[in-house]
């Protein structure tokens, strides 16, 4: 059993020296002449303004939340549009596979109402 | 009436109680969402899941009467009446949770409209966890519970021990469920099913039953439900956590959330692993016991009647793994009455802590009950029965629940847990009974100790139900032993036959 692991266990080998040698490597080739201005964060050409580890509003984890439950959603469409005309579930046909989505919309559509009257899409 | 899974309708009705409360659940979900402003809402969304957990509590009662069976293969969701049993004490704890709470949410001005949404979900994940045949299922009906209760537990958000019992109980809970996901995820690897059914059948047609990939799936999975009922040495959340969260939130956990958890530990060992009980009764033994050691002694030296009954509950934990020691069906059969009677008694108790605590009842030691039979006939009466109960003194169910997990652990030759379980119960008599002193013996500590003591007409009703179920029960057991017995029989050995697997064993 633990034969078919070889393979992988070569791959992550491989994968893990490459990286070592390629820093290492440009860290020994390379010439290092380190200047006040060339040493500070890149800030797309912005002089840096503070720390950037700071408290953020929990309103941002708010909407990062809610962008994943909608983004998710379209993981699960996107395959089963594909796979529609195959499907035959509850030994319904297609008509299941609809049933079915539709039963995971209504699910998703209820979590948007309560949201969206919860009024955690306003930012303010 | 007979079901195939295969067919939308046939499942569909074997889902039924659970696709009830689902949708009841969202509906009223949408309810809080527009009416979220004034408490008399709140109460009326309580009252409101009281209908749905009805009417799921009537499709269950339906389907076991109506002799629902399974024709066909074996999907993932089991049908059979451990199933209907186990899902007929969630909805019992959870009704008795929401009719506790809907008081007590205004008494403590937590105005938190999904409240109720979330105990109904709870239950939907603990139904699944009580009904699913698949891993994969048990999973997700795990999750659903967990997320719910995590929620719940910090549902008071203005106290900083709720919130820190949240915190908690999230970040070991992630972590209790990742070491599930890997027990799951080699228990495939080593059968090549999630199917209960089918694991057993794998196990012994490939032969693997000392398989070490098996051995460290079935490891893990321990790991993940011992993390859930909360035995030693997965217990340290446990005290904190209980004792952090609104006390009727704490009731619901220590009732309904370690029977889900352990009604899907049960048919996993019983059905998917009953090969290897030669192998697993040693882990069940050195968890059990540990379990009533660790748990019982610490309880005696708690102060407070709320961390000692998280204690308590966490005894508890290790009587149930009693019965599941000898993977019998008797222990089965013990297992669910034990299970009935302890979501009634832990509710019971942790009802008058609510009646005599104020935010959040942490402080309540048993000194301040002293005299409350004085003032308080009815809570002092219910307090007494819950702690003879919890301890198996004999005229209550709870002594009844002993004797069969006793017999069961004996009748396989387990004696020697029996009497860890005896001598434990021997010792969990020094601070249940101290409870009951302190409400019949001791004066009052003051004119007005009992002043602000009550509960609604509503609740004292349910503790005067509760009481009597205790007492009959514990005289006239037989109608219910019947019950349970046809419960333990879905795990009569099954007929299945093995599929071929993705990592050859050899």
């Amino acid at each position: 059993m633990l034969q078919s692991y070889v393979p992988l266990a070569l791959l992550i080998a491989f994968v893990v020296l490459n990286a070592a040698i390629m820093v290492a490597v440009s860290h020994l080739l390379s010439a290092s002449r380190p200047t006040p201005v060339k040493e500070r964060p890149y800030e797309s050409g912005m002089p840096p303004l503070g720390s950037a580890r700071e408290r953020f509003d929990v309103k941002f984890y708010l909407v990062a939340v809610l962008f994943i439950v909608f983004d998710i959603e379209v993981v699960f469409m996107l395959p089963w549009g594909v796979a529609f005309r195959q499907l035959d579930l509850l030994g319904l046909g297609m008509l299941g596979g609809l049933i079915e989505m539709g039963v995971f919309v209504v699910i998703l559509a209820v979590g948007y109402v309560y949201v969206w009257k919860r009024g955690a899409l306003q930012w303010s | 009436m007979p079901l195939d899974l295969e067919h939308g309708r046939d499942l569909t009705l074997a889902l039924l109680p659970e696709l009830l409360l689902t949708a009841w659940a969202a509906a009223l979900l949408l309810y809080a969402a527009w009416r979220h402003r004034d408490s008399s809402a709140q109460r009326r969304a309580g009252w409101l899941s009281l209908f749905g957990i009805a009417a799921s509590a009537g499709a269950v009662l339906w389907l076991w009467i109506g002799g629902a069976r399974l024709e066909g293969p074996a999907t993932s969701v089991a049908v059979d009446a451990f199933r209907w049993a186990v899902d007929l004490i969630i909805l019992v704890g959870a009704a008795l949770t929401v009719l506790l709470s809907v008081h007590y949410l205004d008494r403590e001005g937590i105005r938190v409209p999904e409240y109720h949404p979330l105990v109904l979900f709870a239950a939907v994940g603990m139904m699944l966890l009580a009904g699913g045949a698949d891993l994969f299922v048990l999973f997700l009906g795990l999750e659903l519970m967990s997320v719910s209760v995590y929620v719940l537990a910090g549902i008071n958000r203005r106290n900083p021990a709720s919130a820190e019992a949240a915190l908690k109980y999230f970040l070991l809970g992630a972590f209790a469920s990742a070491f599930l996901l890997y027990g799951i995820a080699l228990t495939y690897g080593a059968t090549g099913t999630t199917k209960l059914s089918r694991i057993g059948a794998q196990i012994s047609a490939l032969g693997i039953e000392s398989h070490p990939m098996l051995a460290a799936g079935l490891a893990l999975l321990f790991v993940g439900f011992g993390f859930k009922v909360a035995a030693v040495p997965f217990h340290m959340w446990t005290p904190d956590v209980y004792d952090g969260a609104p006390t009727p939130v704490t009731a619901f956990m220590a009732a309904s959330v370690k029977a889900a958890a352990f009604a899907a530990l049960v048919r996993l060992l019983l059905e998917a692993f009953a090969a290897l009980q030669p192998g697993w009764d040693g882990v069940v033994w050195g968890l059990a016991a540990i379990t009533m050691v660790v748990g019982n002694l610490i309880a005696l030296a708690q102060r407070a009647v709320k961390r000692m009954l998280a204690y308590s509950s966490i005894a508890h934990a290790g009587y149930l793994l009693t019965a599941l020691v000898s993977g019998s069906l008797a222990g089965a059969a013990a297992f669910l009455f034990y299970l009935l009677f302890y979501t009634l008694m832990t509710v019971g108790a942790f009802a008058v802590l609510i009646a005599k605590g104020r935010s959040g009842e942490r402080d309540v030691t048993s000194d301040d009950l002293s005299g409350l039979a004085e003032s308080h006939p009815l809570l002092a009466l219910t307090m007494t029965v819950c702690m003879l109960s919890l301890l198996g003194f004999p005229g209550t169910a709870g002594f009844i629940g002993k004797w069969y997990i006793l017999t069961s652990a004996t009748g396989a030759g387990y004696a020697g847990l029996a009497v860890v379980l005896v001598l434990t119960t021997v010792v969990s008599a020094g601070y249940y009974l101290p409870i009951v002193m302190a409400m019949y013996m001791k004066p009052r500590l003051h004119e007005m100790a009992h002043a602000d003591v009550g509960l609604p007409r509503v609740v004292r009703g349910m503790l005067v139900a509760l009481v009597v179920a205790l007492l009959f029960y514990g005289i006239w057991p037989n109608q219910l032993l019947t019950l349970a017995r046809e419960g333990s029989h879905a795990f009569l050995p099954p007929h299945v036959t093995p599929v071929a697997v993705p990592f050859s064993p050899n």
